[in-house]
């Protein structure tokens, strides 16, 4: 019984695998052509400013570096079987090779996302129970309408808004950047990391909270309503024990896929934050790459956030296998 | 002895059409019926004439846009929401209809740990699950698990280790197997033989005849008769109402002819007495208000011709 059950998780997570292959390859694809056909010169962007001292014969030694002057298929083929191999080719602005930048600015991203993540999940979480169980009450419409409206404002907006108000007019933190500027790297401490994070997390966390709370609010109500809980009310319980024992781990188990399957909407808001207080991440690098037609860290970047993403939509699936009995353990009958 | 009165109980819920118009859904009215220790009272109706309503009336879980009226009595005093909610769980235990009344993401056996109010909750559970045939494994299953007749000797299970006096039953006998049913009549039975009041609410008349002591029809959210089952023989000459008489001739060994027409909605209930536009006995002072509920035979019937 064990031993199929594994065998059918093992093989969920086949079939995810080959979604996943195939659609990288289909993003890789659509993503050079649409790179290809932009308007972004990339010799251009190569040597940036300094674009009146090249001549045409320089020009064309770059492009031959590069391969650019192969026709496009070959170029991508080129470059997917470096993929392959692992080599994700070098980034031109930063003239080191793309896996680097992305590992070394992925850990960063990274730091930012948990903390936005978790921090957006459990408030979010506790907003929507306090919502549902007030339900009518002032509580309770403060919340939706704090759900509905504020947390629709765009992210870049709200991100300059909390670095006008903590950093600029009351100073209780840094304006920007991953470390203090002008101090060495092994000089940098934890507190000083963190005081650099704190504001963009608050950034995504104030905005990431609705989606979870309004769901929270409107699954708990509906257990609320239900005939379980009904029951659970004729045999004497109440209050906090009746949601402790009935409501949370029905309303905990969507509301952590819910999270789970918001990665896209995390790393979205991540591009945006880091934007805005020009923290070192993953999003930082992605806009930079895009202005600058910096193609092989785009193409980089683009891979790396589709796997990122579809992890998030993995572990959702599989936190519901696991942590669901109904899908856990088989019938017994 | 009357261990729970209930008189003259009306159930409403205000509700809103789509013209802001708000109207008042009239779903139990001046209902009567009254438990005793050792017996067991059946509640026949039709779906939607109020039985689940009065279970969740009597234990107070009505939704909170209900309106209630009327005076419950437990032991002689009124049964208060404070009383109730000291009460439910403990004195009064409700066994609900369906495997959708647990928790599914709760291990049976916890659940009916919850249960227990006094002594050693374990061994209580496990005690009450032999008593079932319930094997030991069934403590660790999840509700979606269990087979029809397990999930209803859990739900049993419940309201056994409660210690409680009095038993309400809702009963889905309907597609259940034959043995399944009269394992569970024979457990209210029990309970009644060991001094707890029962009320099996029940749609299966002809079950309900088996066990019962005492009958109580219901229509259109109100009682219509209430009848000791000794009644229910022959022709149904000794029963008291047009339609409980109606019923009886519609079973299977009697005439099987159905009622023609159907319950009144709560919406449009008519404004004498709820039976008449079906009533092959109406007259023109049926129409006029509803009748009074009254004592006839040893029995209690509203139908101002019953005789
Ligand atoms: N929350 C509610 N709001 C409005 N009307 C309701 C509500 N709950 C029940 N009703 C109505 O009250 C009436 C009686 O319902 P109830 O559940 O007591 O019927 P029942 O006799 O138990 O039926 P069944 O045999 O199908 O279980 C029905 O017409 C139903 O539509
Ligand atoms: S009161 Fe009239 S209409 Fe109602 S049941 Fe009796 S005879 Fe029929
Ligand atoms: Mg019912």
């Amino acid at each position: 019984m064990y031993k199929s059950k594994g065998r059918k998780l093992g093989l969920f997570i086949l079939m995810k695998g080959v979604r996943m292959a195939t659609l990288l390859v289909a993003i890789c694809f659509i993503s050079f052509l649409l790179v290809k056909n932009s308007p972004i010169d990339p010799i251009q962007a190569y040597i940036g400013a300094d674009m009146l001292k090249v001549g045409p014969e320089q020009r064309e030694k770059i492009a031959e570096y590069w391969g650019l002057d192969q026709p496009v298929m070959v170029q991508f083929l080129s470059w997917g079987s470096a993929v392959l191999k692992g080599d994700l080719g070098t980034s031109m602005i930063f003239r080191r090779p793309v896996s680097e930048i992305i590992g070394e600015r992925f850990l960063n991203s990274l730091v930012l996302m948990i903390a936005a993540w978790l921090l957006s999940g459990v408030i979010g979480f506790i907003m929507g129970v306090v919502a549902a169980m007030k339900k009518g009450t002032w509580i309770d419409r403060m919340i939706k309408w704090y759900c509905f409206t504020l947390a629709s404002t765009p992210t870049f907006w709200m991100g300059l808004l909390i670095l006008i108000v903590f950093a600029v007019w009351l100073g209780w933190f840094p304006v920007g950047m991953g470390v203090p500027a002008g101090v060495l790297s092994e000089n940098v401490t934890m507190v000083d990391r963190i005081q650099h994070l704190i504001l963009p997390v608050l950034t995504i966390s104030i905005l990431g909270v609705a989606n979870v709370a309004l769901h929270t609010r409107q699954k708990l109500i509906d257990v609320l309503a239900s005939d379980y809980v009904l029951f659970a009310r004729a045999r004497g319980e109440q209050g906090f024990v009746l949601f402790w024992r009935h409501g949370l781990r029905n309303v905990a188990l969507p509301a952590i896929t819910l999270q789970f399957a918001a990665f896209s909407e995390l790393f979205g808001g991540a591009v945006l934050a880091e934007q805005v207080f020009s923290y070192p991440g993953l999003g930082q690098a992605t806009v930079e790459a895009g202005l600058r037609g910096d193609v092989p860290l785009l193409l980089g970047l683009v891979i790396f956030s589709t796997i990122f993403v579809f992890v998030g939509n993995l572990l959702a699936d599989l936190s519901y296998h696991l942590l669901d009995p109904r899908m856990r353990e088989v019938r017994k009958l | 002895m009357s261990i729970l009165e209930v008189e003259n109980l009306s159930v409403s819920f205000k509700q809103y059409t789509d013209g802001f118009k708000e109207i008042n859904h009239k779903v139990i009215s001046s209902l009567n019926v009254t438990l005793e220790a050792g017996k067991i009272l059946a509640v026949v109706g039709a779906s939607g004439s109020g039985k689940s309503l009065l279970a969740h009336a009597i234990l107070g879980i009505l939704p909170s846009n209900a309106n209630v009226s009327g005076i419950i009595k437990y032991e002689g005093k009124e049964l208060t929401p404070i009383r109730q909610t000291a009460l439910r769980g403990k004195e009064i235990a409700l066994v609900p209809q369906s495997v959708n009344f647990l928790d599914p993401l709760m291990r049976v056996g916890n659940q009916v740990r919850t249960s227990v109010k006094n002594g050693d909750a374990v061994s209580a559970q496990r005690k009450v699950f032999e008593r079932y045939r319930l094997g030991k494994e069934v403590e660790d299953m999840y509700p979606f698990q269990l087979s029809g007749g397990m999930a209803r000797r859990t739900l049993l299970s419940t309201a056994m280790v409660s210690d409680a006096k009095v038993i309400i039953a809702d009963e889905p006998t309907p597609g259940l197997d034959p043995v399944v049913i009269k394992e569970a009549l024979d457990n209210f039975r029990e309970f009644a033989d060991n001094g707890c009041a029962v009320m099996l609410i029940t749609h299966d008349i002809e079950s309900a005849l088996q066990i019962a002591d005492k009958i109580a029809v219901f229509y259109a959210g109100t009682t219509v008769e209430i009848a000791p089952v000794e009644d229910f023989v022959g022709n149904g000459e000794a029963i008291r109402h047009p339609y409980t008489k109606a019923l009886w001739r519609a079973l299977p060994q009697n005439e099987f002819r159905p009622i023609p027409g159907s319950q009144p909605h709560p919406s449009s209930l008519p404004p004498g007495c709820l039976f008449e536009p079906r009533c092959e006995m109406a007259t023109a002072e049926c129409r006029q208000a509803p009748p009074k509920m009254r004592e006839l035979r040893d029995g209690m019937v509203r139908c101002i011709h019953a005789t």
